[in-house]
């Protein structure tokens, strides 16, 4: 086979997140271009960090769907790890490293704990989830009852800008100013954390055997089954898996905004937006099609429509219903799979 | 004797116990503290069941999208826009602008579900912002009219031979909705698509005008809940509905309802919301705080679905 034909063969299985891909690039150039300060790292900072807790949370949310299930905690177990990060991201560099440990171990845990109560229970995802998500939201309560917290400013700085500042906060590779770190100088840290998540956990979970079988249990389990795969470890693999993803969501967030908040109204939303995101970025809700990467375009695609408010001059009462209408339009372009049907039993599954 | 129960009877029977437990650990609670016995009043219990029946309404109209497997995000702000539009329009015509707009977000629902094939998560979800971005935008330049109508008040609030209206609209839905399942054709086309729409296409159901119908009385009755709602706290306001999306699902799942789809009677729906709503009034006795009320209440829903809930194994 041709380079090419394996070329359109990708795009071909691939259609929606390519779909996805092109209009957040479309939509980022022209926010860019209209935008007074445009293409500056300014910009790209700010978008950035209002971007990294949902996109962790959509990648989180991608490993159930893919499953062909739905995890409505991923929502609360970001809120549950924001206010554990919120107690403990202080004190010497090594605490605030073991703070940060022990926040995405709480997230991991609570993943697994889930993924135990959909195998081992044998409970379905959805409704599995919508109960440890309130226990996730109670626990949040309970570490924290009011907002507020004690984050350490440098950290909060440092990676909540670009690289240089990030060098600079800690005296790393001469204060920022060494010649190898020029032409990263100026890529803000949040974007750099999750590439690195993304490259570190998902990358080699995709290409495991555990990932594979994630992939065929959303296609079709009962075949998964006969052919052996390890079913139950999938299942587990991508429940904690998702946890920790939430987790880093959580840890970001507290970070970004120095305190955390067990808001149960705030969790809803994360977890309704992921959703949201995930099906932007390619992922079939039944299950077996899709990958976080194209989840975490989903979720920039999501905020690249809002950040189109602060320079369009846009009623602000308006605001929601442009975004409801632009998700509703987005998703109904998944409707064009029935034109393309030629068997009417084929639209049941 | 070893009491054999139906399997489909299960969670009803489990559930139903679990009231009782409820209702017991509760009056012991109150007997030890404050030496009275209020959970076993019926002035309390009915108190109770008539804050419950805008629950109880909610919840049945999430089990028609339910038994299609399908679910339908979008009740929260169905309930708030039906509300709102209503009071807006206020007078006679109130209660006929709420049901408007419930038939109305059923039709696009259905539609988009039915015949666009979108999967219901989204779309409802979807179309539940619309709906709040419709109201932030109605309200938002100017206030308009939100309070009751006297229509309203009266079914939320008053009382007929000493039982709240309200309880009457509720098992009023309820006998509706019982009926319609276990007697008529609609009800058997809802019980067969959702256990497979494939086949009950091939033997001649309308498996389209089915999944529409069953959207669109989930959202009537979303909307009943809101005119309810309104009437019982005299106003309508925006996020009225927020508090009722999960524990209607809950309730519809506890009842033994399949997420799946294509199981599930109705008097479990009812015992559902029964059970969730003596929790909570047994919780705010007991003065719990919301962080323990979220852990209790998610701990209830697994432990129950642990017992009877469970799905069978994969094996082939």
């Amino acid at each position: 086979m041709t380079h090419k034909a394996g070329w359109k063969r990708w795009l071909f299985q691939n259609i929606g997140f390519a779909t996805a891909l092109l209009l957040l690039i479309v939509l980022f150039l022209t926010y860019n271009i209209l935008h007074p300060r445009g293409f500056s790292s300014a910009v790209a900072i700010q978008n950035s960090n209002e971007t990294a807790a949902i996109a962790f949370v959509a990648m989180a949310q991608t490993l159930p769907v893919l499953l062909g299930g739905l995890d409505l905690s991923v929502g609360a177990v970001m809120t549950l790890t924001n206010c554990v990060a919120s107690e403990l991201l202080n004190g010497s560099p090594w605490q605030i490293l073991f703070g940060m440990f022990l926040t995405l171990l709480t997230g991991t845990a609570f993943g697994f704990m889930n993924g135990c109560i959909v195998v081992y229970g044998r409970i379905q995802p959805i409704i599995a989830t919508l109960a440890t998500g309130a226990i996730a939201i109670g626990l949040a309560l309970l570490i924290r009852p009011k907002p507020g917290g004690n984050v350490d400013d440098d950290l909060g700085w440092a990676l909540t800008n670009s690289v240089y500042d990030f060098a600079d906060t800690y005296g790393l590779a001469d204060g920022g100013n060494a010649w190898w770190l020029r032409p990263f100088a100026d890529i803000p840290v949040p974007i750099m954390l999750i590439v690195f998540v993304a490259v570190v956990a998902w990358v080699p979970f995709r290409r495991s055997v555990t990932g594979r079988t994630v992939y065929a249990i959303g296609s079709a389990e009962g075949a998964a089954y006969m052919s052996g795969l390890p079913i139950e470890r999938a299942k587990i693999a991508a429940f904690t898996l998702g946890g920790f993803f939430a987790a880093c969501g959580g840890l970001y967030l507290a970070i970004q905004t120095s305190s955390g908040n067990a808001d149960i109204q705030q969790a809803g939303a994360y977890t309704l937006n992921s959703i949201a995101a995930v099906v932007l970025g390619g992922t079939s809700l039944l299950g077996g099609v899709g990958s976080a990467i194209g989840s975490l375009v989903g979720a920039m695609i999501l905020r690249v429509i809002s950040f189109y408010f602060r320079i369009l001059d846009i009623d602000p009462l308006l605001q929601p219903l442009i975004e409801g209408v632009v998700l509703l339009v987005a998703v109904s372009f998944g409707a064009f799979r029935t034109l393309r049907v030629k068997n009417q039993l084929d639209l049941f599954r | 004797m070893r009491m054999s129960v139906a399997p489909e009877n299960r969670p009803i029977v489990i559930a139903s116990l679990f009231v009782v437990v409820i209702l017991l650990a509760g009056t012991a609670y109150t007997l030890s503290t404050a030496g009275s016995a209020p959970l076993l009043s019926p002035n309390y219990l009915l108190q109770q069941l008539q804050t419950g029946s805008f629950l109880g309404i909610c919840a049945a109209g999430m089990m028609m999208v339910i038994l299609l497997g399908q679910i339908d995000l979008s009740i929260p702000w169905t309930l708030t826009a039906a509300a709102m539009t209503a009071t807006a329009v206020g007078g006679d015509l109130a209660l006929p602008t709420a049901l408007g707009v419930g038939i109305a977000v059923g039709l696009l629902n259905g539609f988009g579900v039915a015949y666009l094939r979108i999967p219901s998560m989204i779309f409802t979800l979807g179309v539940d912002t619309v709906l709040r971005g419709l109201m932030v935008a109605q309200t938002g330049g100017f206030a308009p009219q939100d309070t009751a109508t006297p229509i309203m008040l009266f079914l939320a609030k008053d009382k007929l031979l000493g039982i709240p209206v309200a309880i009457f609209v509720w098992a009023g839905v309820s006998l509706l909705i019982a009926l319609m399942l276990t007697r008529t054709g609609f009800g058997r086309s809802l019980y067969a698509t959702g256990s497979r729409e494939g086949a009950a296409y091939l033997s001649g159901i309308r498996t389209k005008w089915v999944i529409v119908g069953a959207f669109v009385i989930s959202s009537v009755c979303a909307s009943i809940a809101g005119v309810l709602l309104t009437g019982y706290s005299a106003k309508a306001y925006q996020g009225m509905g927020n508090a009722f999306l999960l524990p209607a699902i809950a309730a519809v799942v506890l009842g033994g309802t399949h997420i799946l789809g294509g199981k599930g009677r109705y008097i479990g729906t009812l015992i559902g919301v029964v059970l969730i709503v003596l929790l909570n009034s047994v919780l705010s006795i007991m003065q719990m705080p919301e962080a323990g009320r979220q852990i209790i209440y998610g701990s209830v829903i697994i432990g129950m679905l642990l017992v009877y809930g469970r799905n069978q194994r994969v094996t082939s």
